[in-house]
């Protein structure tokens, strides 16, 4: 029986490096700035956040979910962090630990409420995008509460190395979440419910259950972009990530994941993440306005899935070689 | 009375053929009944004429001129119109708008209530339901109301064809009698009726002439006084099917699940059996017998509500009414399910990953890591086992045949190797040599010393692979026969068993002893 070779060349990350190549080179031709040691850094303290909840947007997706709710929780939970580090005097461990616990049971809400009643999980998510901010504000006292030095560990660069811990948590994260998909029977059954959620329940699979739990992990992870963020700006801001959810949304898009389902990478997200990040600093040096920079945010949202349109047959045909 | 339908020498094949050179004439001003057992063609020839389906050959007239739709909408452009058993309404929508669906406007798109209420309350009228308030939304209405709404939005437009197929599924007798009235009215007007139904009193009472349509082909046409209930079973039977030779050793062994009294809703009742191990055991039964419904409830994938079954693994200990196909999975049962496309197979994946989506257990390693190396063996394994014709064990289901699509979904059970196997429909679109190929699976699946289950709605499928076959009238037991003495005659009596309106007080009675 012939037998289809095993390695496959990963077309559709190809084309994204190469969407990302030609941006830097784009922006460093433009602008003596670009490529420089300080854009990179910017660029490295900028997306860990991002990077991680797009992670958890990954598996969402790939579920067949949505999560509108993370840059909420995000919000929510560093505001918890930050207040319990400052008014409550707790140490830097516990209060992360609260933090990270907080968010997980966001993500647990969303999910169970979601696979017990069947509502869609835009909806549940959506109520959760106002409770969690809510929540923000509620603890912070609607005031962005400063605090300095203590959490500044995160963010700042290891010496040496020149990289945040922050960024390098964020790209173990992706790391393993790509590793769990591919090799684990977790990540067999987030594509097997994403691609057909009736097969796999009737091939024995507790789908309310892995689905709940893909959203506790959004929900944990919308927590530890928190906490990152909370290191990058010294400060807990209850206004902190508004509108989050829709650059996770289309980073991972622009990755090639599939809305409907069953159809995703978490290392093409991050791809994705770098290449908004990219486009962004990129335009801020060249001067582009904020407005600008929106509509040209948009627009390549928009070409980057049309091209994921014809980009899986072409890839399909080069791979049948 | 001269034709207004006349058909000669129509053929349809989709796998296998369907309809092998059907002649049928309509005539102006009569219900002519069609009947025959699931499969013979009723549906296929129906969708031809309305247009949803192209003829692979033959000829249409419709009053005198050719009749070729390629389209429903061309089809009810020449006078057609069709009833179909799957309701078409839209519950948002408010009967009047319903009633008036294709000219809802007037020229400016814009909708005038008082037109469509008017509109809708004659063609209420018609149907009986003169006391419903054409604003009301379709939502509200109950299965027999809708039902009587689709007829009267056909009867609306004046057809000089009408196609009913089983309308009286739903309706009471007062409903039926008005049905009726008006069926006759229309043939007084000199329309043409085509009515399809399993009830043979409804037959005796309305239709004019009776044909039966048996394999695709039609076997007679007679009037309808000139035939009785036995006549027709037997006309719907034929002759004999053969018979495939089988190893006699199908003798089978102990019981390994016993069904009792199982029931779910008002779809199957009291359903009780035991399942042996070595044998196959058919159900047979007409379309909405309850056939699938039953499979999935002892799946667990739609729970049974009363009674339960017991399973050897435990000495019959425990009453199992499982709620998730995960729990019937752990007791031993496997489910291969009528829909392979819907609910069965992940398409866009591999072969391999098609295969081992039930087997996971078994091919994870320590922190739930997949063993790859043993999940394409398995893959590799059962396709060569099964003959599944494929690139590799990579290459998508979605690009396979419906036969080796098939095989994989079998794989997929065969792999775990469960004491209980459940097929439901496991023919239905696979080609004949595909279908040979399935059928000694599931014989060897039993020889193996499995109970197997298949329910299928071709008499010769379930000729072909069970020892025993239980008939399945709506949603009781009707009879349990011995496979290699049954006839095909017999069988069908007892599906239709329970149809007859005159039934009804034996099914109480019936259901009065314990």
């Amino acid at each position: 029986m012939p037998r289809r070779p095993e390695i496959r060349l990963p077309w559709n990350s190809l084309g994204l490096v190469a969407v990302l190549a030609l941006l830097v080179l784009l922006f460093s031709l433009q602008s003596d700035y670009f490529f420089s040691a300080v854009t990179f850094r910017t660029l490295a303290n900028q997306i860990p956040t991002l990077t991680v909840i797009a992670v958890g947007m990954t598996y969402v997706l790939l579920v067949a979910g949505i999560d509108l709710s993370v840059g909420s929780v995000m919000a929510l939970c560093a505001a918890l962090m930050g207040v319990l580090m400052v008014d409550a005097g707790w140490p830097l461990p516990a209060a992360l630990l609260a933090s990270l616990a907080a968010g997980l049971a966001c993500g647990l809400a969303n999910g169970a409420i979601s696979a017990h009643w069947r509502i869609p999980s835009f909806v549940v998510t959506l109520g959760m995008l106002e409770i969690a901010r809510g929540g923000a504000y509620l603890v912070t006292g609607s005031q962005t509460r400063y605090l300095g030095g203590a959490v500044g560990a995160i963010g700042d660069p290891l010496p040496g190395l020149g990289l945040s811990p922050a960024l390098l948590v964020a790209l173990a994260v992706v790391a393993v979440a790509q590793f769990l998909l591919l090799r684990t029977v977790f990540g067999r059954y987030l594509v097997a419910i994403g691609t057909n959620e009736e097969a796999a329940r009737l091939s024995g699979i507790n789908t309310g259950r892995w689905k709940a739990l893909v959203f506790a992990i959004a929900g944990l992870l919308a927590a530890l972009g928190g906490v990152f963020q909370l290191g990058y700006l010294q400060s807990a801001d209850p206004n902190a990530g508004i509108g989050l959810e829709l650059s996770a949304i289309a980073a991972v898009v622009i990755g090639g994941t599939s809305l409907s389902g069953g159809r995703g990478s978490v290392v093409n997200s991050f791809l994705g993440v770098l290449i908004i990040a990219v486009m962004q600093t990129g335009l801020a040096q060249l001067g582009v306005s904020e407005p600008g920079k929106r509509i040209i945010t948009g627009a390549v949202i928009i070409v980057a899935v049309l091209i994921d349109q014809y980009r899986e047959p072409l890839a399909a045909r080069f791979a049948r070689r | 009375m001269d034709a207004l339908l006349s058909i000669s020498g129509l053929h349809k094949a989709f796998a296998a053929p369907v309809l092998r050179g059907v002649d049928f004439t309509l005539r102006r001003g009569e219900i002519h009944a069609l009947m025959g057992s699931n499969g013979a063609g009723k549906s296929t020839l129906c969708n031809i004429v309305t247009g949803l389906l192209a003829a692979d050959r033959g000829a249409l007239t419709l009053a005198g001129r050719p009749h070729r739709p390629r389209s429903l909408r061309e089809a009810e452009a020449a006078g057609v119109r069709m009833v179909m058993q799957e309701l078409n309404l839209f519950p948002a929508l408010s009967i009047a708008e319903n009633l008036s669906f294709q000219r809802l406007g007037n020229g400016l798109g814009l909708l005038s209530r008082r037109r469509l209420a008017e509109r809708a309350r004659a063609a209420l009228e018609r149907v009986g339901l003169a006391d419903l308030d054409p604003a009301l939304p379709v939502a509200r209405l109950g299965v027999g109301q809708r039902q009587l709404l689709e007829i009267a939005r056909a009867l609306a437009d004046e057809p000089r064809l009408l196609i009913l197929d089983e309308p009286t599924a739903a309706l009471t007798d007062p409903q039926i009698h008005q049905l009726f009235g008006e069926l006759r009215r229309l043939r007084e007007a000199g329309a043409g009726i085509i009515y399809i139904s399993h009830r043979m009193d409804e037959i005796c009472q309305i239709a004019d002439r009776v044909s039966v349509l048996r394999d695709g082909e039609l076997v007679a046409t007679e009037a309808a006084a000139d035939l009785d209930s036995d006549r027709i079973v037997e006309l719907m039977a034929g002759a004999p099917l053969e018979r495939p030779a089988r190893s006699a050793g199908g003798a089978a062994g102990d019981a390994l699940m016993k069904v009792e009294g199982l029931g779910r809703g008002g779809v199957f009742d009291d359903i009780s059996f035991a399942l042996r191990a070595g044998e196959v055991l058919g159900i047979a039964g007409l379309i909405g017998a309850g056939r699938t419904e039953l499979l999935r409830a002892l799946f667990g994938a739609d729970p049974a509500d009363r009674g339960g079954l017991r399973l050897a693994a435990d000495g019959f200990a425990t009453a199992h009414r499982f709620r998730r196909p995960a729990d019937a999975m752990a007791a031993g049962i496997g489910l291969v399910v009528e829909d392979r496309r819907e609910q069965g197979l992940l398409l866009p994946l591999g072969i391999d990953r098609n295969i081992s989506l039930a087997s996971y257990g078994a091919l994870k390693g320590p922190g739930g890591l997949i063993d790859r190396a043993a999940e394409s063996a398995l893959a590799a394994r059962y396709c060569e086992a099964l003959a599944v014709h494929c690139a590799g064990t990579g290459q998508p289901v979605r690009e396979l045949s419906g036969g080796n699509q098939q095989k994989v979904l079998i794989a997929r059970w065969l792999a775990r190797d469960f004491p209980v196997l459940l097929f439901d429909e496991p023919g239905r679109g696979v080609d004949a040599s595909a279908k040979a190929r399935i059928h000694t699976l599931i014989r060897e699946a039993a020889d193996a010393g499995r109970g197997v289950v298949v329910v299928s709605s071709e008499n010769d499928e379930l000729f072909a692979v069970s020892d025993r076959i239980l008939a399945l009238s709506r949603g009781r037991l009707a009879g349990e026969f011995d496979a290699a003495t049954v006839t095909e005659e017999a069988l069908l009596a007892a599906c239709f068993r329970y149809h007859g309106r005159d039934h009804d007080e034996e099914e109480v009675s019936r259901a009065a002893t314990p």
